[in-house]
């Protein structure tokens, strides 16, 4: 099955909650909506599920329009953040919900059930309701309820959210390998970019109600289209600084300059906004990372393996993502080294303008 | 479409009829006489609906400010968890689930001087109550009544409301060092708004329309002290057969039970709009 | 800013604990020293929440005693305690400006109109809300009023100890960023002692002096985010800590080094023969971040099939698999990942030994 929105725009009461977005959703694929809290990306997945209309635009199932035609007719299938399950059902009642709604006999249920139950693992689960089980466990019982209709859309909105850090963890390694394996079309939402890297796929950015941009997921991770697509989708947020192009070299700021070597090489003078992953600066100076500039320490973050060094240059507060573990006095002055390769350039508009070439090998998912 | 047909014969022709019936006079079965406004002009010039009107609105006044700070005080001293909910959800629900007219004729018979409870303990402290004589111990008792019958609703309503609050807040509070006064302030009442706009809303309008208790027990009297609009309604549809002047008067009731319906849907809908996120 | 103890404290919350399993927080005793940064790390139920509305007085326990500046305050409620609390949903109250909401633990404490307003002032001018004070704080966005939520403690210039559970559930993560960076300027301007409880480790090991790593009601652990790191004395923080966690490989002990599916790793000084001696049931640990990833077969690296590289934007998660045992390790953004085959180098001074569940040192 393959969904396409046509410049749908939701409005309600006024207040525009999706803003002429298009998309194209081919079968067997995932895709991640990301984007911070109140972007719409709850109101798109709405849409296509069938549970609202949009005010202007089409909704395409497989090239036949289906905009108005009720969630019910529509082979869709919702995860919720809240574990939504029926109070009073045991979680067997649960899973089967949906199924005896269909022809299926009693015996062709409980195959489906029990398969399902043991892919999530929750087979020893099946006679306890909802109350008797942890956050996890209704979770992976709402998933199961989901996957057990074996829905040609899969839609998941935030799923995860609500559950500890670690449960988090797992049930994503889980999420991802059943997405593998089905022709459904997945569409996750989710706030965090490394949910979205791990998920790989295809990602579209939402801010406000707008697509802002969308593509395999690392290709927009590493070329952001715009100032706000770089905010969104980095964590760190992205350390970004005003300069200009002039006189042949790249001034960041007020004392660092770089000479326009690279992808750097083609931009015409003129004022441009600078940034730099957290990533990409060190406070040890290397191959590569030889451009150096004071900045003063506001403090360190330890985190087990690495330190978020927050320092202050100029007017910019900025941080840098350093391997290992470092410790800084408050207000030292240090260097910092950048590595000119890795900047992203963009325009007074906020458009991309030049992005640093990719980081050498490895599989993108 | 079978929808349509329901509504259609419960509603839509009967209103037909009774719209029908307040532009005509009719002297007999096959002998009637078209006339326009005139029923309308009688009835709103009619005394005795004014007085009916002015002790109408006095008692739905009276009511929600009675009814509506005594049911939260119940709510506010329910329990919130253990077997003692349940006790209390039942006790109060009881009222309710009374028929009407039973409770009209329950509160007779608890205010006879002579035999019931209620009666006898007033007298007996010296204070002449006979709601049948006077006028003011009729309003007395039938405030009571009401009071007593639907004041449970308003405190379900407001449990409800209640218990719909995030503990956090009460913890937030008491490390704040609020005081019992300054939690209802700041966080009870806030978070009840939307409850208690709905209970206001329902007890309005229900007393605005009450009819059974208040006949069954006064019979509107002693006099005319507490005939109240659908009293009177009935009385002139009934009593003096004059339908034409009855139906003018119900398509006006109707009507300003409407708009007052319509005030407080607005007012609702602003309070929903408050909280989005 | 005070000295916090707790002494032989337990809490159940059933009315007549049974065993050990009724207790939500089995006996501890914790000292929290005056003007650290503290977190208290674990998956929900391991009794942190308890813990921490214990310190502020929102629960009694069951048994044992708190004490605030060597005073018993076990019995004094939560307003006599000097203690403030900012809870997961931020909690403001709707028909007060941010103003009032600020004032409001104040003139509840009964204190002077122009102290009030001094007070106000001085803690919206540090987080930022000086804009928004004469605002409702019913519309504002949720890490605003999260912000509010934290002011609120702030005011109260006796405030002893300022406690957190899990504030930044609700936040985005950009947003995120720029309140910890707020908490941290707090800590180094007021010196007040936090207490700061979550789930999520990234939020513990960045705030955090001294994290404290519980589970089932039981400290495990406590140490500096470094420590807990490097060292992790107990299987579970190896594993909950670090992500993706610690790789944990069942082996024995020959001679001098730990077989794991049949490939022999080396050991540090001395750790094969207090492994022997320890006993149990023998387990390989070693986090994804130290194990390296080598092309060729030198001395000492075990062979592995690759089964998955991810590419994580700042870095690469490769899968390899080792007989049985799926392995992780993490591997810089640069790094080239070889196809199919590879080798995995243990560096000793990395490789732990967990004999039942505990460290072998």
């Amino acid at each position: 099955m393959s969904l396409k929105l046509e410049n749908v725009t939701t409005t309600v009461g006024g207040e525009t909650h999706i803003d002429n977005i298009s998309l194209e959703l081919s079968p067997g694929t995932l895709h991640v909506l990301i984007g911070p809290t109140l972007a719409g990306k709850t109101s798109l997945m709405r849409l296509m599920a069938g549970l609202d209309k949009p005010s202007t635009g089409r909704v395409l199932v497989d090239g036949e329009d289906v905009t108005g035609v009720s969630v019910r007719l529509r082979s869709v299938a919702m995860v919720y953040q809240q574990f939504i399950n029926y109070p009073s059902f045991t979680v067997y009642d649960n899973i089967a919900s949906s199924l005896r709604l269909t022809r299926l006999s009693n015996h062709e249920i409980d195959l489906k059930v029990r398969e399902v139950a043991i892919t999530m693992r929750i087979d020893p689960l099946l006679d306890r309701r909802p109350a008797e089980l942890s956050g996890g466990q209704q979770q992976r019982t709402a998933i199961a309820r989901a996957l057990v209709k074996d829905a040609r859309l899969l839609l998941l909105d935030e799923p995860l959210a609500n559950l500890d850090y670690k449960l988090r963890e797992e049930l994503r390694v889980e999420l991802q390998e059943l997405f593998k394996r089905r022709e459904t079309i997945v569409v996750y939402a989710t706030t965090e970019p490394s949910e979205a890297l791990m998920l790989g796929g295809a990602a579209v950015v939402l801010d406000e109600g707008r697509k802002l941009q969308s593509g395999p997921t690392l290709e927009v991770f590493q070329n952001p289209a715009s100032v706000a697509v770089a905010n969104i989708f980095s964590d760190p947020p992205m350390n970004m600084i005003d300069g200009e192009i002039v006189d042949g070299e790249a001034r960041l700021g007020e004392d660092i300059r770089l000479p326009l070597d690279g992808h750097l090489g083609q931009l015409s003078p003129g004022p441009y906004r600078f940034g730099v992953r957290a990533g990409h600066l060190s406070v040890v100076s290397s191959p590569g990372h030889e451009f150096r500039f004071g900045a003063t320490v506001d403090f360190a973050e330890v985190s087990g393996s690495e330190t978020f060094i927050h320092i202050r240059h100029g007017g910019a507060a900025w941080v840098v993502q350093e391997q290992g573990v470092h410790s800084f006095d408050l207000d030292q002055p240090i260097d910092v080294f950048l590595d000119a390769a890795r900047l992203f350039v963009f325009a007074d508009s906020g458009r991309l303008v030049a992005a640093p070439a990719p980081a050498g090998g490895g599989t993108p998912r | 479409m079978p929808v349509l047909v329901i509504v259609a014969l419960s509603t839509i022709i009967p209103l037909m009829m009774v719209v029908n019936t307040s532009v005509q006079d009719i002297f007999g079965p096959g002998n009637r006489v078209f006339v326009g406004t005139e029923w309308f002009e009688e009835v709103l010039s009619d005394r005795r609906l004014h007085d009916a009107l002015r002790r109408q609105l006095t008692f739905s006044g009276l009511v929600l400010l009675i009814e509506i700070p005594l049911g939260v005080a119940i709510a506010l001293a329910m329990p919130k968890r253990g077997w003692g909910v349940s006790v209390s959800l039942v006790v109060l629900a009881l009222p309710l689930v009374i028929p009407w007219n039973v409770i009209g004729t329950i509160w007779i018979l608890f205010t006879r001087p002579d035999i019931g409870l209620l009666g006898v303990l007033v007298n007996g402290l010296g204070i002449q109550f006979d709601h049948t004589a006077a006028p003011l111990d009729a309003w007395v008792t039938v405030m009571l009544m009401e009071v007593w019958h639907w004041t449970p609703l308003v405190a379900l309503l407001a449990y409800a409301g209640l218990r719909a609050i995030p503990d956090a807040y009460y913890q937030a509070a008491r490390i704040d060092g609020a005081s019992a006064w300054a939690v209802f302030r700041h966080i009870q009442l806030p978070k009840m708004r939307g409850v208690l706009m709905i209970a206001v809303l329902l007890r309005f309008m229900d007393s605005f329309l009450i009819y059974a208790e208040p006949f069954v027990l006064t019979g509107g009297g002693p006099g005319d002290s507490t005939t109240f609009l659908s009293t009177y309604l009935v009385k002139l549809a009934v009593g003096q057969s004059a339908p034409g002047p009855a139906a003018a008067f119900s398509l006006i009731y109707f009507l300003i039970v409407l708009g007052i319906c319509l005030v407080f849907y607005r007012a609702l809908q602003n309070v929903g709009t408050g909280d989005k996120r | 800013m005070a000295l916090i103890e707790l002494k032989e404290v337990a809490h159940a919350y059933v009315a007549r604990p049974g065993g050990p399993e009724d207790y939500a927080l089995k006996r501890l005793d914790m000292v929290w020293q005056d003007g650290a940064a503290y977190a208290l790390l674990g998956p929900s139920g391991c009794g942190k929440t308890t813990t921490l509305n214990i310190i502020s007085g929102l629960i009694r326990p069951s048994e044992g005693r708190v004490l605030i500046d060597h005073r018993d305050v076990t019995a004094l409620a939560p307003r006599d305690r000097n203690v403030a609390q900012v809870f997961q949903f931020p909690v403001i109250y709707d028909t007060m400006t941010v103003f009032d909401n600020l004032a409001f633990p104040l003139r509840n404490r009964k204190v002077d109109r122009n102290e009030i307003r001094s007070r106000v002032h001085e803690v919206a001018e540090m987080l930022e809300l000086t804009a928004d004070l004469k605002r409702r704080a019913s519309g504002l966005t949720a890490d605003v009023k999260q912000k509010i939520s934290l002011g609120r403690g702030l005011v109260r210039k006796d405030v002893a100890a300022i406690l957190f559970d899990e504030p930044l559930t609700v936040i985005d993560p950009h947003l995120k960023w720029l309140l910890r960076r707020k908490l941290k300027q707090i800590h180094q301007q007021f010196s007040t002692t936090l207490i700061y409880v979550t789930h999520d480790q990234n939020e513990a090991l960045t705030f955090a002096d001294q994290v404290v790593i519980m589970d089932e009601g039981e400290v495990l652990q406590t140490g500096s985010p470094r420590e807990l790191f490097e060292n992790p004395r107990h299987i579970f923080v190896g594993y909950f800590i670090g992500s993706p966690g610690m790789n944990l490989m069942p082996c024995r002990i020959d001679g001098n080094a730990a077989i794991v599916e049949g490939a022999p790793i080396a050991l540090g000084e001395g750790i094969a023969e207090r492994g022997r001696a320890a006993g149990g049931e023998l387990v390989l640990g070693i986090r994804p971040e130290f194990l390296r990833l080598k092309p060729s077969a030198e001395q000492g690296n075990v062979p592995v099939s690759v089964l998955l590289a991810e590419n994580l934007g700042d870095f690469k998660i490769v899968t390899v698999s080792l007989g049985k045992l799926t392995l992780k390790v993490k591997v810089p953004e640069d790094q080239e990942v070889p196809g199919e085959w590879a080798y995995l180098n243990f560096p000793p001074e990395w490789t732990k030994v967990y004999a039942d569940g505990r460290l072998v040192e």
